[in-house]
């Protein structure tokens, strides 16, 4: 039964991603575009490979991979929220407070790198954390809605961070000082083999924290009181399980994974902080990615790297004269269809029945 | 008489189950067909399939001699047949008008005609001596009269074929004897009715034939008048039944529990419990008898740790403990059967191994410094699943959301009794069960007390009470009300103990 289950939902993800892809093409063929662009430059952000010009660029993979592990980090956290029942719409403020907690150390405490990059690392997962334990601690505490306190929370972090860059010695209007290099996640060696792309060392703790994510959920008896707290808080009651404890912890954890997709982006990607005046949704993308996988490490690692394929081919895409806004088209629709995941089973039920009764059994 | 329904070959699968498996039924005009089988041999699968919620891989529907495809409820209307389901579908703070008409609102242009339906109700809430108030709201009507807005429902959309499944489940002896009679009026108006159940006496007493249901099979259609309870039981569970169970007397020891002048609020910050007190001893079967709402739930859920406690002590061999944790009073040794098995005693999206270790899952050897052993948990559940006969598609893997009542209760009472418990709260151990089941659960519980362990039996079923109980507690708005022995009592006494009628009674004496 575990067994189909998953694999519908495999299913269904495959579905409603194809479905999207068909929809876009009607899409740019009513407006007068040529959909082969756009899966012309969807190839070269994931291959690398040019079909037009005939020619192979690494510097792409490096990139798409690079856009992708904030996003699979963030889709880590809120799947580890839904999985304890918990819709976690603060990833992007923990976030954020990560990237922050990253740029302060980095910027302050110079160290030798082997103290110095793990500090700055670490304290990113402790800021998300603490930006995930407040909604968890009122939730708890007081059964505010966790979605009303996340998406304050994000506000307050989006203007607190942009201020305390600020103040950091070296800061202007738009960024803070570089980050001291022994605090940066850069690699001269992945650049070296993606044509000077900006893959870092990040990857790293991408890898560790899907496998952390799955031990925790999948092994461990923490895992289990939070599964049975998501499924059902009344029998996690009965068995005796502190269902109050189990949403802060949850959230504590999930806040720890949106930080660090926060060093991610301040560690990796840019090398110094950033004074943003909007969000840049890749905690929200994050729920997009945790819908998509299925709340699962690996489902989740599959989403994220869909998603990095389709958010860092939006600037190749304008090029071919491909409005990037059909990439947000896709993106939308795949969310769209994942929804609708009810109507997709039945379809599928109705696809596979003659095969079924072939089989003489079910 | 001519059928007015006839299915024929009816197929439905499931995952890992054939719920029906090529069923012939047939309803004749004007009589009361009863659908007899245990919990999971089909019995509301093939009325879903009646009443349009599923869709049968084969066979044929003919209502009226014509050939029918009933492809959702509305059709089902359409044909005139309605369905009064076990679980009420009513809007607490509509009136029963309002509650009626849901969905089906007679109007003037843009206005509900609220004047016209309410006249319609009380027409014929008169014509089958229903006594329902039409301006009533949900909230303050009780359990029995609810069932019977469930079924003015199903009269207002004109049904002729009216399917009723297991009604009498919530219901109280007197109100059970008053259905019965609106049964009857049904037939004299020229109705047919099924009637879902897996109560023997019921049967005898209303039912002209009876169709028996085993593991998705139809295993025969009986005259009524020429079969007797003991074949009945026989066909439907396919070896001989017991109906009583068999039992030495009781050999009470020391005493287990003590509840002193206990007070528990209900969710909506009433006082549902209201000064209780009583005791259980070693070995000992106490039944506590009452409506349903009368504190049942509020004093399970205090003693088993669910439910803040606002005065009163409770007391396990002596010892207080009124402010322990539900995870500590497991320990200490306390067992409970939840009496909503869905919401309280299983997660049904976890595999049944995921659930039969729910309160032990974090003890050696399940699990080792917070690591699940999955080897350790599974023997263990197969173990559990094997000795107590749990039944399902899959195994220890199979989804609890896909498994049958009587199978998900008979897990849950396993994991409990394994639990070697010194006090057992068992809340409606057998509710929605067939007598199989039931009189399994029984003999396991009889077998407990044997063992030593004190049971405190809450019951909605005066049967079942009589049946298990060494001593009976009467409850009535949150108090006990009567403390029998079930050799000195009867079912009258206890009905009016219940009702809290005797009660009055006895205060009007004390007063004068």
């Amino acid at each position: 039964m575990k067994k189909t289950l998953k694999n519908s939902h495999l299913m269904i993800s495959l579905v409603a991603v194809l479905a999207s892809f068909l929809v876009a093409i009607l899409v740019m063929l009513l407006t007068g575009l040529n959909p082969s662009r756009f899966f012309v430059a969807l190839i070269r952000t994931f291959s690398g490979y040019d079909i037009l010009r005939g020619n192979f660029n690494p510097r792409y993979i490096g990139e798409f991979v690079q856009v992708s592990l904030p996003l699979i980090l963030s889709g880590l956290s809120v799947g580890f929220a839904f999985r304890t029942g918990l819709f976690n719409i603060g990833a992007e403020g923990q976030l954020i407070m990560g990237s922050l907690g990253a740029v302060c150390v980095g910027i302050l405490f110079p160290m030798p790198i082997y103290l110095h990059l793990p500090l700055a690392i670490l304290t990113a997962a402790l800021l998300g954390a603490l930006w995930g334990a407040v909604p968890g601690f009122l939730k708890a505490k007081f059964g505010v809605h966790e979605v009303v306190i996340t998406i304050m929370m994000n506000y307050i972090a989006l203007y607190l961070s942009a201020y305390v860059i600020k103040l950091l010695p070296g800061s202007d209007n738009q960024k803070s000082a570089d980050i001291v290099a022994s605090a940066l996640l850069r690699s001269d060696f992945l650049r070296s083999i993606t044509a000077n792309s900006r893959l870092h060392w990040g990857f790293i703790i991408v890898i560790a924290a899907i496998l952390i994510y799955r031990f925790i959920i999948d092994k461990t008896v923490f895992g289990y009181e939070l599964r049975a707290v998501g499924f059902n808080p009344f029998a996690a009651e009965y068995a005796g399980i502190r269902v109050n404890s189990r949403i802060i912890s949850s959230m504590i954890i999930a806040g720890a994974f949106a930080g660090l997709a926060g060093a991610m982006l301040s560690l990796g990607t840019f090398d110094y902080g950033r004074v943003l005046s909007h969000f840049e949704n890749y905690g929200f993308d994050g729920i997009s990615v945790a819908l998509l996988g299925g709340n699962t490490g690996l489902g989740i690692l599959l989403s994220g790297l869909l998603f990095g394929i389709l958010k860092s081919s939006q600037t190749m895409m304008q090029s071919l004269g491909i409005p990037l806004e059909i990439v947000n088209i896709v993106s939308g629709l795949i969310i769209l269809f994942v929804a609708m995941q009810y109507g997709i089973q039945a379809l599928l039920k109705r696809f596979t029945k003659g095969k079924e009764e072939e089989d003489g059994s079910v | 008489m001519e059928p007015i329904v006839e299915l024929r070959g009816i197929t439905k699968r499931f995952p890992g189950i054939i719920a029906n498996d090529n069923i012939d039924l047939t309803l004749k005009k004007g009589e009361v067909l009863a659908l007899l089988g245990e919990n999971g041999a089909g019995k509301s699968t093939l009325m879903s399939v009646l009443f349009g919620f599923y869709r049968p891989e084969a066979g044929e529907i003919f209502v009226r001699g014509q050939k029918v495809d009933i492809s959702n409820p509305n059709v089902a209307y359409d044909l005139g047949i309605g369905m009064v389901h076990q679980h009420f579908q009513l809007v607490q703070n509509f009136t029963i008008t309002e509650n009626i008409i849901l969905g089906n609102e007679p109007h003037k242009g843009m206005i509900v005609d609220m004047a016209s339906a309410r006249k319609r109700v009380s027409e014929l809430s008169e014509m089958y001596n229903l006594n329902v108030d039409p301006d009533a709201k949900i909230e303050n009507i009780s359990v029995g009269m609810q069932q019977r807005v469930e079924i003015l429902k199903v009269l207002y959309r004109d049904a002729e074929i009216i399917i009723l499944d297991e009604p009498t489940a919530v219901l109280t002896p007197q109100e059970i004897e008053e259905l019965m009679g609106i049964l009857r009026n049904f037939v004299k108006e020229g109705k047919s009715v099924i009637l879902i159940t897996h109560k023997l006496k019921e049967i005898m007493q209303i039912a002209d034939r009876v169709s028996v249901l085993r593991q998705g099979k139809m295993v025969g259609t009986l005259e009524v008048a020429k079969t007797n309870e003991e074949e009945l039981a026989e066909l439907m569970v396919g070896r001989k039944v017991s109906f009583t169970t068999e039992k030495e007397p009781a050999k009470p020891g020391e005493v287990v529990l003590e509840v002193e002048d206990l007070w528990v609020k209900d969710q909506r910050e009433l006082d549902a419990v209201r000064g209780l007190s009583l005791s259980i001893c070693e070995g000992e079967i106490l039944g506590l008898a009452g409506v349903d709402g009368n504190g049942q739930r509020e004093l399970v859920e205090a003693l088993t740790g669910l439910r803040h406690i606002n005065k009163g002590v409770i007391r396990l061999f002596g010892k207080d403990y009124t402010k322990i944790t539900a995870k500590e009073r497991t320990d200490l040794g306390i067992g409970h059967i939840p009496e909503d098995r869905q919401k309280r005693g299983l997660i049904l999206d976890f595999t049944l191994f995921e659930n039969m270790l729910l309160e032990r899952y974090d003890e050696e050897p399940y699990s080792q410094k917070g690591i699940l052993q999955f080897p350790a948990i599974r023997s263990k559940a197969q173990e559990l699943v094997d000795s107590f006969d749990v039944r399902s598609g899959e195994g220890i893997d199979t989804l609890v959301r896909t498994m049958s009542g009587g199978n998900q209760q008979k897990a849950i009472v396993g994991r409990e009794v394994d639990l070697e418990p010194r006090l057992m709260v068992a809340s409606q151990p057998t509710r929605g069960l067939d007598v199989g089941a039931i009189e399994y659960i029984h003999s396991r519980l009889i077998e407990l007390r044997d063992q030593g362990t004190a049971i405190l039996l809450v019951s909605f079923e005066l049967d079942e009470i009589f049946n298990l109980s060494d001593r009976i507690a009467v409850i009535h708005n949150g108090r006990i009300v009567g403390m029998r022995y079930p050799e000195e009592t009867d079912e009258m006494e206890l009905g009016l103990l219940m009702s809290g009628s005797k009660e009055i009674a006895d205060e009007k004496n004390t007063e004068e």
